[in-house]
């Protein structure tokens, strides 16, 4: 069973994404996700004051099995991404939702998010 | 789908358990990187029993296999030596890879790919008319290859007996003891042994290496460990379409004895005469990302294609082996996600006995 929580909210393209309250948000992908996808080995992700719009490719995730792209789920305006998965891609499987986020962005709201439970039924 | 007698060992590992061409087998016991660090450095084992083996016997076992196959089995003078050839059909192409073990002049041991084994049957049976043989599927015997460094002296302490019947084997040889057939063989570039017991005896078997500390490795780690060795994988590197001589598998045919009319020869020939056009190289990445099967590859001679593609664990790099026009060298460029990425030509393999030589 893959592991989903209740503190944040999911894309239909299983990514998380934590609302920070200060109008920034924190963005990586989903227990499920890094089960399908496996070993991570490369994680290529934007620059700081990078701007994304809704839909983009801003992130890839690449793992032995397959390279997988992460869109914009807004008009964004990056404030940070983890450095730490330059040295460290497996963070993204061993601590998906803590050590192996991806990047931090600022937006002005977010649409179409679900709840943790709606996310979960999706993945039954 | 199928399913091997170690099913039950797997689903208990926590093998991640996929559709392999119609055979439920273990993608990886949780990290396929570890996996394969395990056979570099020390002793990993992976359940090969879906490989079909097939026995030769009778007066013509050696004239037909000599018909049969690219190579010559009448290199194979001692009990228990193995040879790696190719069946090939009338034009030349590959119908499969395989290697055959030597028992005596009328008995041969033959183990073929699992995906092609009903098509090889076929074709064996087909071309096994007129000779004085029969052609023996063994469809009870289970297949183990224990790799590593440490593989060897493993299956010796999980296997009593084991290292009085195997213990001074030469690499590409072979052993038995009763049911029990073990070769000093495998698909890693590690040194090791591949294991065909009765399937009633499988589960015991593999317990045994689980206690002596061997790992239970998956698919995922057998394909990054074959393609850092440089060897071919059928339906990859070679099909039905493509010529050994165009797979860098010139070293498995074998054109000395004029009289040998083995399958395919003519066309072989043909094509060796006419000049080869293209062959197959290896591809080391510069840059970050990771090679995939079926990207173009761009070269000062023309374009290729990627046969296997592949993030190495040892180098850290992408790595690959490639179709290419014959002569390329130095350097190329892969069409990777929209985007041209430089890529080193270097001859496989990539990797042998946990060293990098590339």
């Amino acid at each position: 069973m893959s592991e989903v929580r209740d503190d944040r909210q999911y894309t239909e393209t299983h990514e998380w994404i934590l609302d920070n309250g200060d109008g920034t948000f924190t963005m990586g992908v989903t227990d499920h996700a890094q089960a399908l996808l496996g070993d991570m080995v490369f994680v290529e992700l934007p620059g700081e004051g990078d701007e994304a719009s809704q839909e983009d490719e801003f992130c890839v995730v690449e793992s032995v099995k397959a390279a997988s792209g992460v869109y914009a789920p807004a008009d964004l305006e990056v404030v940070e991404a983890n450095e730490a998965l330059d040295a460290e891609p497996e963070l993204v499987n061993s601590s998906c939702y803590d050590d192996g986020w991806l990047v931090k962005f600022k937006a002005d709201g977010i649409d179409g998010l679900m709840s943790a439970e709606d996310y979960s039924d999706t993945l039954d | 789908m199928k399913r091997t007698p170690l099913y039950q060992a797997h689903v208990d590992a926590q093998g991640k358990m996929v559709d392999f061409g119609g055979w439920e087998m273990p993608l990886n016991y949780g990290s396929q990187i570890q996996e394969h660090h395990q056979v570099r450095t020390d002793a990993g084992m992976f359940d090969v029993s879906h490989m079909t083996t097939v026995d030769f016997k009778g007066a013509e076992a050696k004239v037909f296999l000599q018909t049969l196959i690219a190579n010559d089995v009448d290199k194979l003078k001692t009990a228990g030596k193995a040879l790696y050839s190719c069946m090939l059909n009338k034009t030349g192409g590959v119908v499969d890879d395989l290697i055959v073990y030597y028992i005596d002049d009328e008995n041969y041991r033959m183990v073929i790919n699992a995906g092609t084994t009903e098509k090889d049957i076929a074709w064996i049976n087909t071309q096994a008319q007129g000779f004085e043989v029969s052609v023996e599927p063994k469809l009870d015997l289970a297949m183990i290859a224990v790799q590593g460094p440490n593989a060897r002296e493993k299956v010796f302490a999980a296997m009593p007996g084991v290292e009085e019947v195997a213990g001074e084997l030469k690499p590409f040889n072979a052993a038995s003891l009763g049911g029990l057939f073990i070769a000093r063989t495998g698909y890693t570039g590690e040194d090791g042994f591949e294991i065909m017991i009765p399937e009633k005896s499988a589960e015991f078997t593999w317990k045994m290496l689980l206690e002596a500390g061997v790992k239970p490795c998956g698919l995922g780690a057998r394909d990054t460990l074959r393609l850092e060795a440089g060897m071919s994988l059928y339906g990859s590197e070679m099909n039905d379409e493509v010529s050994p001589l165009e797979a860098a598998l010139t070293w498995t045919v074998d054109l000395n004895n004029e009289n040998r009319q083995f399958v395919g020869r003519k066309a072989l020939e043909k094509l060796r005469d006419d000049g080869v056009k293209k062959t197959i190289v290896g591809l080391v990445l510069e840059g970050k990302g990771v090679i995939r099967d079926h990207q173009k590859v761009v070269s000062a001679l023309g374009e290729g294609e990627v046969t296997s593609g592949t993030f190495s664990p040892t180098m850290g790099k992408a790595i690959a082996l490639a179709s290419v026009p014959m002569g390329t060298t130095g350097s190329c460029e892969i069409e990777m996600r929209n985007k041209l990425v430089s890529a080193k030509i270097v001859k496989p393999p990539f990797v042998r006995n946990g060293k990098v030589l590339v």
